[in-house]
């Protein structure tokens, strides 16, 4: 069934059975990428973002009821992106190994930075889930805190100390391995 | 930890984990996995259903008297 895109939010929030899934997969088409891509850079994983992305959009599905249409839809979506991916990192393990899809930068020396690189990204993965998320939004992809605070459902102050701590228990662990960064 | 030791913390983070550039978009159109997903769910009832139902049972058991009323309302 075709529904205007101006009621498209409503014809969702309302659920009625006529329109629900119109609108729902309208706004799924309208927005699947700029999910998939903001778990991407919090989980770092294509694969996983991609299941994260579904588990996203079954949590939209099941919390209809509870959005509100005139504070939009990204934000609302986002924040729950957010948490599935919390979650995600509360579940696995710490990583043991870099991911080989992800891009190395240009310009740095392979055979020098390659082990603090490594052991970097090893340390960072042991922090814990909630400090990791705020600072690979906040310092790796320089998102504003204002845009975390909103994701994670906190304060920028928070989001603030919760960098702050993540940078210091990094370099904590980094110095215990004998790294001085 | 001052002003650049927090630069050189960033530095380092950012060489370890480059940042994802551009929009990146999944491998594959995900709705139908979407889709999959909510057809393969089973039919949960809610626990407060389970609970009126047992409460109804146990009143019955207790009161069969009052099985006439709650034929008469249903």
């Amino acid at each position: 069934m075709q529904i205007q895109a101006s009621d498209t939010l409503t014809h969702f929030q309302q659920g009625c059975p006529g329109t629900y899934f119109a609108a729902f997969e309208t706004l799924f088409h309208q927005h699947q990428r700029a999910i998939y891509g903001w778990i991407l850079r919090i989980v770092r994983d294509p694969a996983a973002a991609e299941d994260l992305t579904v588990e996203t959009f079954m949590r939209i599905h099941d919390a209809h009821a509870r959005f509100q249409p005139e504070r939009g839809f990204e934000g609302w979506a986002r924040r729950i992106a957010t948490h599935a991916a919390l979650d995600h990192l509360r579940r696995r393990r710490p990583q043991n190994e870099l991911h080989a899809d992800l891009p190395v930068p240009a310009g740095t020396d392979p055979a020098v930075c390659e082990e603090i690189r490594r052991k970097t990204a090893l340390a960072f993965g042991r922090l814990p889930p909630k400090l990791r998320i705020a600072a690979v939004l906040a310092v790796v992809e320089e998102r504003p805190h204002r845009e975390v605070a909103e994701a994670l459902g906190i304060t920028v102050a928070a989001v603030k100390l919760r960098v702050f701590r993540a940078l210091r228990l990094l370099r904590k662990d980094l110095e215990s391995q004998g790294i001085r960064p | 930890m001052n002003e650049h030791d927090r630069d050189r913390m960033k530095m380092l983070l950012q060489q370890a984990l480059p940042p994802v550039e551009g929009e990146p978009e999944p491998s594959r159109d995900l709705w139908p996995a979407v889709l999959r997903r909510i057809d393969s769910r089973p039919t949960a009832v809610p626990w407060f259903d389970w609970a009126l139902l047992g409460g109804l049972v146990g009143l019955v058991a207790l009161f069969p008297a009052s099985i006439p009323v709650f034929l008469y309302y249903l």
